[in-house]
């Protein structure tokens, strides 16, 4: 495709001052460091679990949510890869513990596995098939797998519960001792501790030389086929992971709401997802963080009023956002503080 | 034996009739594609717009079928082209990820536009009665609107193909499909082609919308709904053909309905199926360059 030297060039960053070398090597040495602002988000959750103990439920849906978010910025905002199906993971890993969890293996932590497990596989799996494509095609192939996911959960009722949904899961206490109680404490703080461990392990990537090679890769794919880099195996690493982690997402909303449905891998998910991330900012690991709260706390406040203008609203603030505000809150904050 | 004829002979028709339909709303998104660069999932708002002017035209206010059309088509030509004035020019070249935003964006507030609007049932499309019986042809009768669907699909893709090659305006395009710098260079308006051929592009998915309603019901979750049919099209394909999305139309069209005819239980799957097994084998489509 021609697009290059057309009417507008990318936006990059703007040009910071050069360091000096011993400054750089000091830079690129503490990049990876933990900094006091990581510890925000988790002091916030916590406080909100302090603080808004009837909105408990709600607060899990959110972090798990935060966790699909942060599995589609590995693909989207490191490796680069536009997808209009991420939720086929999210759907598959929930469909996996819902099931499990019917059929009699109400183990959380297990089932939480099988999900990762199961979406990593059909992560790969896919990702084998359309990553060999870009653009449009690949958005294309991303949505296919996603509706024929969508399809078989449809067709699949006695598995599935088709279009009523998956309904009369039990889960079991977590490691027999904690019950998921009808408040949801045991639920967020369960929702909580796993998207602490995939945070820690989402950010071990994303510093990793692995993380950065992505970025390469996402900035310049010839450079990166001309340095030697596998850049297809890395961005199906990359792919799977993400599956996987999505899967988790999915496992986690299932088994504290008791309930799967076809909404688990429609394109609304698919783009809800998107929409959240890029309110936060994309590539940017805490893009989620802020984005995802922001935005299922305002559609539960407005769809109480009217659930399908939430749509219309939500649509605006997606132009508004590609048009004025590149970048979402985090970019927009970095312009200001520059 | 002659059952089995009858029912290809039927499928082969119906599914010539969604064909036509499906290249007609997507042949505008692969120009975009392959001129512009740009992702416009959006493409399909401009067919639900089609579909909802032609419906509404008629039922309430009893304009005749033909003026529907052509109010259809300029409706959604014209609301295109304040759209990518206002807003697409400005992502022209730019990040993928922002067009998909963009678009996914206008997707959403189409849903609930067209919900406010026309409200969330689905919009019945009746034919004019001089379309809406069987059509004899000697050896079988064939519905009416559906070979009215299939001869106007036909002389439509002829008429665009004619006026690709012939025109000037066709020349331009074709210039710029190829190679956009050059065309620059050789000094082609290529802002103002843009803006027409999208418009063009739009108008014609208006019209698709419009003429299909009966195939792809118009309602508020339209574009949403059909999406991955247009996106087929148009990868399977190859982004910037003209004729290859026909190719890709009548393939699917036949496919699809033949499927859903045989195997009901599991029709969608082998299109789905179907269309990740060619992009395999041709990753740029059937008629894409390298």
């Amino acid at each position: 495709m021609a697009t290059e030297g057309l009417v507008r060039p990318r936006l990059k960053p703007a040009p910071r001052a050069p360091l000096a070398p011993q400054q750089a090597i000091d830079a690129f040495a503490r990049r990876h460091r933990y900094r006091w602002w990581e510890a925000l988000p988790w002091a916030a959750a916590i406080a909100a679990y302090v603080l808004f103990p009837s909105y408990l439920p709600l607060g899990a849906q959110i972090l798990a949510t935060i966790l699909f978010a942060l599995s589609a910025d590995l693909v989207l905002g490191y490796a680069g890869i536009v997808t209009l199906g991420h939720a086929a993971f999210f759907g598959t890993g929930a469909y996996t513990a819902g099931i499990l969890a019917v059929h009699g293996w109400g183990e959380p932590i297990t089932g939480l596995l099988a999900g990762t497990a199961t979406a990593a596989l059909i992560g790969f799996v896919s990702g084998w098939i359309v990553l060999r494509t870009t653009g449009l095609t690949l958005l294309m192939q991303t949505l296919v797998v996603a509706t024929l996911l969508y399809e078989a959960a449809n067709k699949a009722s006695w598995l599935t519960g088709g279009d009523d949904g998956l309904q009369g899961m039990e889960v079991w206490p977590i490691f027999g001792q904690f019950r998921f109680d009808m408040f949801g404490r045991t639920g967020y703080l369960y929702c909580l501790a796993v998207l602490f461990l995939c945070w820690l392990f989402a950010r071990h990537i994303v510093y990793s030389p692995f993380g950065r090679s992505l970025t390469g890769i996402r900035e310049n794919v010839r450079r990166m086929h001309a340095i030697g880099a596998p850049v297809r195996r890395r961005r199906l690493i990359i792919y799977t992971i993400a599956a996987g982690l999505a899967g988790t997402a999915g496992a986690l909303i299932a088994q504290t709401t008791g309930f799967v449905g076809l909404s688990f891998l429609n394109l609304e998910r698919s783009g809800g997802v998107l929409i959240m991330l890029i309110i936060g900012g994309v590539g940017r690991l805490y893009g989620a963080f802020i984005g995802v709260p922001l935005y299922m706390i305002a559609q539960n406040r407005f769809s109480e009023i009217e659930p399908v203008y939430w749509y219309f609203w939500i649509g605006l603030l997606m132009v508004l956002v590609v048009v004025f505000a590149r970048g979402g809150i985090l970019g927009l904050s970095e312009r200001l503080r520059r | 034996m002659s059952n089995t004829f009858a029912a290809f002979v039927s499928i082969g028709f119906h599914g010539l009739a969604f064909a036509m339909v499906l290249y007609l709303i997507s042949v505008g998104l692969s120009v975009t594609m392959g001129m512009m660069g740009f992702v416009n999932l959006a493409h399909g708002v401009f067919a639900m717009l089609g579909g909802y002017v032609l419906t509404s035209l008629m039922s309430r206010m009893g304009v005749p079928f033909g003026l529907a059309l052509i109010a259809a088509f300029l409706a959604t030509a014209l609301g295109s082209l304040i759209l990518e004035r206002l807003l697409y020019r400005r992502l022209y070249g730019g990040d993928e990820l922002d067009q998909v935003l963009l678009t996914m964006g206008l997707i959403f507030m189409s849903v609930a536009a067209a919900t406010y609007v026309w409200g969330p049932l689905q919009q019945p499309m009746h034919p004019p009665r001089w379309l809406s019986g069987q059509l004899d042809f000697g050896f079988r009768s064939f519905p009416g609107y559906r070979s009215f669907l299939i001869l106007c699909g036909a002389g439509l893709v002829i008429g665009l193909w004619l006026g690709l090659e012939r025109t000037r305006f066709g020349m331009k395009v074709r210039a710029a499909v190829d190679n956009l710098r050059m065309a620059q260079s050789v000094g082609i308006n290529t802002s103002r082609l843009f803006a027409l051929t999208f418009a063009l592009g739009s108008g014609l998915a208006g019209l698709g919308g419009a003429l299909g309603a009966d195939l792809l019901a118009i309602n508020p979750s339209y574009a949403l709904d059909n999406l991955v049919y247009f996106l087929i099209v148009v990868a399977v394909g190859g982004l910037g053909s003209i004729r290859g999305p026909f190719i890709a139309a009548v393939l699917i069209g036949i496919a699809d309905t033949g499927f859903k005819y045989l195997l009901p239980e599991l029709g969608a799957f082998f299109i789905y199926a179907l269309t990740m097994a060619l992009l395999l084998w041709r990753p740029r489509g059937l008629f894409g360059r390298a």
